[in-house]
């Protein structure tokens, strides 16, 4: 079982971690969204702003949200080792979060997955295997950082992934002749006037 | 008062009660694991289901707050089914190694599972493996053994006031850690190991010692600071293995501090167990017959004036009272108690002691420190203050150290110049104190232990009667000791008598050559070089720095080793017992002064340790009544005059060493270094 938990020990350390002013005032809003001494409600947005900036969460990273937020550090900790969206170990810059639960499955994320592992080089992409992503319908799906792709297979996979690594962003959505979860190659319905 | 039927039988209970409390109040176990009186309600480990009708499901009693007409069952199928399951599924990861584990023969979960569980497991997978977490010298973890009851998280976030135990991750990858590894840091921690219903946590220094079952319990009380905590003294055979908190809602709830429970390995280290005789600057074994003699050559026929005697910070009431008939009988008027010169007083009982008491805390809605660090000083009393500050509407200022007491505290001052300000009205927090209902004054012997503590005492007592301290109805003048003895020493009057030299009058003298015998019993703190070329009596029971100095050693009993009446700060009169016997040839400390007084031709009128507890209240009514608590007579005390401007230094600066018992320890030694190795890297 892949554990998402990571003792800070194994994980390489970064020396430290500072909001960049950008970051620090997207933080401010998110905080002042909440009464005053209740600023400790932000801590998942926060986090996520952190993340967002570093690309993972590091020890310093969560110190320095805590110091934000006047938290003890270990109730960051608790949150950010609890939610599985935070990233406690460094990541390519391309996550492929690849669905293997059954709808996925049974449509083929055998040969997605093979393709996602065989480009995981740590550096560009990192490969995790998720649960159900909510997508079934246009199954198989890989998350591929904020953006859903859908409608795979081994082949349109690579494609995808040749096109991350000459720095385009292909379409999310489904790779095949579809709009979003409509009947592939066009309406098969309610064509008329 | 909701009315509701349990098993059965009506009952009333109060409203706002958990259905778990009603129980008890109805005289039904209800077995539990993460519910505890003291800490917040959790309801995650889920033993304490019972049925309660009409509901649909069985219902989480710690949780369940009681209601008008309940009826709750406890002895139903269901409930029994649904014990059986839980307990199942708490047993499931849980390594079953009994035998190899310290919680063995008392522990919840093997107490429950025999009374309440299924007696085999359907669990055919691999078990989870959890790495251990290192959590200092104290504390011992085996992480496998750990079923998520998350009294310790909640314990340290709550009571100690320390946020730094979590659980990270979720469902089967819960893990109960301080995450990035370090030693706790509190001094409460010990508290953990008796909080863990199971054998995750367990003492670190008792690893692998004993068997909950070999061990004579005997019921005493702790002296290794001023609170007298309830304590269980543990034996085996001669040894004390541990000592445990024991219940007083009026004292100690039920926590100890480290220093209590784990300086008892300083009990086995150098013990003075056979008289020394100083002979030719080198100390040589003695008889007691010896020893006593070359004492008696000494004394008899010495001015009375040449004699003077110091007790120490942990003596018992019945040896201090023999010292000072003995000085008496001897013609010196040279005693005293207060071995770092703190300016109290003895005449006026409220000058001196905590007079709203412990539980005073509780009532009270302001609370100024003078001089003290109560996080050092009485770690539990400080986690007492916690508690009424977690209540909520209490302001908490402070004039003296800096210092994190685990509490929000505003911080006026450092010196006595501040505390002057806030008599005279000029700060803000004069009117809250003056607004308070039961305004709280807290001085330590930072204030007093000083020159001018006289004068600091004599303000403090102005500024508690200015706003309204010290009424019929309460008394919020505190002082927080720091020796065990204190108010007992003060109580039995044993302060300078006419013409008599205070401490710093006796090391002057003997300096000076006006004093030449100082009888030290116990009184390790003063400053030994500066008893010049006096004759020394040392009677204690560590080779500490009395011993050091004296010409004679006579051994005496710790506080483990003999029947005992120890006064509180808070002036509550309590009665330590008997666990083991002192080592060699060491006896009791008053009869090896009855015995001296014989050989020195003054012999005190008693011969039993009844006949020196009469002698006790003959001195003090107050030693005859035992565990109560009331405020002193007030009047006059303290002497107004100058104040310098230094600030006010808390007397402990270090806390794990204090006394020759934790001098002693190396428990105490590892937590010091454990402690300076998380400052270092801070």
């Amino acid at each position: 079982m892949a554990m998402i938990t990571a003792d800070p020990k194994d994980v390489p350390q970064v020396a430290s971690f500072a909001f960049t002013s950008e970051y620090l005032e997207k933080a401010k809003a998110l905080i002042a969204k909440y009464p005053q001494g209740r600023q400790a409600s932000a801590v998942i947005g926060v986090l996520d702003l952190a993340q967002r900036q570093q690309g993972w969460l590091p020890r310093v990273a969560m110190d320095e949200v805590a110091k934000l937020l006047d938290m003890a550090p270990i109730r960051v900790y608790e949150i950010a080792t609890f939610y599985t969206m935070f990233q406690l170990r460094p990541k390519g810059k391309y996550l492929l979060q690849v669905c293997t639960t059954t709808p996925c499955w049974l449509r083929g994320s055998d040969g997605v997955m093979k393709a996602c592992r065989e480009a995981a080089d740590g550096e560009t992409f990192s490969v995790q295997e998720v649960e159900c992503l909510g997508g079934c319908v246009n199954a198989p799906v890989v998350q591929i950082n904020d953006d859903f792709y859908e409608d795979l297979d081994e082949a349109s996979m690579r494609k995808l992934l040749d096109a991350f690594r000459r720095g385009e962003i292909p379409k999310p959505g489904p790779q095949v002749d579809r709009q979003a979860s409509a009947p592939a190659g066009g309406p098969t319905t309610l064509k008329g006037e | 008062m909701p009315k509701m039927k349990i098993d059965g039988v009506e009952i009333e209970v109060p409203a706002g009660i958990t259905v778990l409390q009603a129980c008890e109040m109805a005289g039904v176990e209800i077995p539990r694991f993460c519910y505890h009186e003291r800490l917040s309600i959790a309801g995650n480990c889920r033993m304490c289901l019972v049925e309660q009708e009409k509901a649909p499901k069985p219902i989480a009693s710690c949780a369940m707050p009681v209601a008008e007409g309940m009826v709750i069952k406890t002895d139903t199928p269901m409930v029994k089914k649904a014990r059986n399951g839980v307990m199942e599924f708490l047993l499931i990861n849980h390594p079953l190694d009994c035998p190899i584990c310290d919680q063995g023969g008392e522990c919840d979960l093997q107490d429950q599972a025999m009374a309440f569980g299924f007696d085999r497991s359907r669990y055919l997978e691999n078990k989870r493996a959890v790495p251990d977490k290192e959590l200092g010298p104290l504390v011992k973890t085996s992480m496998n053994r750990c079923i998520h009851c998350t009294r310790c998280i909640r314990f340290a976030t709550e009571v100690a006031g320390v946020e730094e135990l979590g659980a990270t991750g979720r469902g089967e990858s819960m893990e109960v850690t301080t995450y990035v590894e370090h030693t706790l840091s509190s001094e409460l921690s010990g508290n953990l190991v008796d909080l863990c219903p199971v054998g995750a946590l367990t003492s670190k220094p008792y690893a692998y010692e004993a068997r909950s079952w070999e061990l004579r319990k005997t019921e005493s009380v702790d002296v290794l600071d001023a609170l007298g905590a309830n304590i269980r003294i543990d034996t085996r055979g001669a040894i004390v293995m541990r000592i445990l908190p024991r219940l007083n809602d009026d004292v100690n709830e039920e926590w100890i501090g480290d220093k209590t429970r784990h300086a008892v390995d300083g009990l086995r280290y150098q013990r003075l167990d056979r008289p020394y005789v100083r002979k030719a600057g080198k100390l040589v074994a003695a008889t007691w017959s010896e020893a006593f003699a070359a004492i008696a050559s000494k004394v008899e026929g010495l001015d009375g004036k040449k004699i003077a005697a110091i007790a120490g910070d942990q003596c018992d009431a019945e040896s201090m009272v023999a010292l000072k008939d003995l000085m008496a009988a001897l013609g010196s008027p040279n005693v005293d108690c207060r071995q770092d010169g703190a300016k109290l007083e003895s005449g006026v009982r409220g000058g001196y002691i905590f007079n709203p008491g412990i539980r005073g805390i509780d009532r009270a809605d302001a609370i100024l420190l003078i001089g003290t660090n109560p996080r050092f000083e009485s770690p539990v009393l400080n986690a007492r203050i916690r508690k009424r500050y977690l209540a909520g509407r209490c302001a908490i200022a402070s004039i003296g150290p800096m210092a994190d007491l685990t509490y929000a505290v505003d911080r006026l001052g450092a010196g006595p110049a501040t505390l002057r300000e806030l008599l005279e009205g000029r700060l803000g927090f004069f009117e809250k104190l003056k607004a308070a209902k039961n305004p709280l004054i807290i001085i330590g012997m930072g204030a007093l232990s000083r020159e001018d503590g006289a004068a600091v005492l004599a303000l403090t007592r102005e500024l508690a009667e200015k706003v309204n301290a010290v009424r019929d109805d309460w008394n919020g003048f505190a002082v927080l000791h720091t020796a065990a003895a204190r108010v007992g020493g003060l109580d039995l009057g044993l302060v300078p008598g006419e013409g008599g030299r205070d401490v710093a009058g006796i090391l002057a003298g003997a300096q000076a050559k006006e004093i030449d015998v100082v009888y030290l019993l116990a009184a390790d703190e003063i400053d030994t070089q500066k008893l010049g070329k006096a004759f020394v009596i040392y009677q204690g029971h560590h080779g500490d720095a009395g011993a050091h100095r004296a010409d004679v050693i006579l051994p005496g009993a710790a506080y483990t080793e003999k029947p005992g009446t120890y006064v509180n700060t808070e002036g509550r009169v309590q009665l330590g017992r008997r666990a083991n016997f002192p080592p060699g040839e060491a006896r009791e400390d008053w009869a090896i002064l009855r015995a001296l007084s014989e050989r020195l031709g003054k012999t005190l009128p008693y011969d039993t340790i009844d006949q020196v507890r009469a002698r006790l209240i003959a001195v003090n009514r107050s030693f005859a009544a035992l565990d109560q608590q009331a405020p002193g007579s007030w009047g006059a005390f303290g002497k107004a005059g100058p104040v310098s401007d230094a600030a006010f230094a808390s007397p402990i600066a270090n806390y794990y060493m204090t006394c020759p018992i934790s001098r002693a320890s190396r428990t105490m030694a590892e937590c010091m270094a454990s402690r300076q190795q998380v400052l270092a890297a801070e």
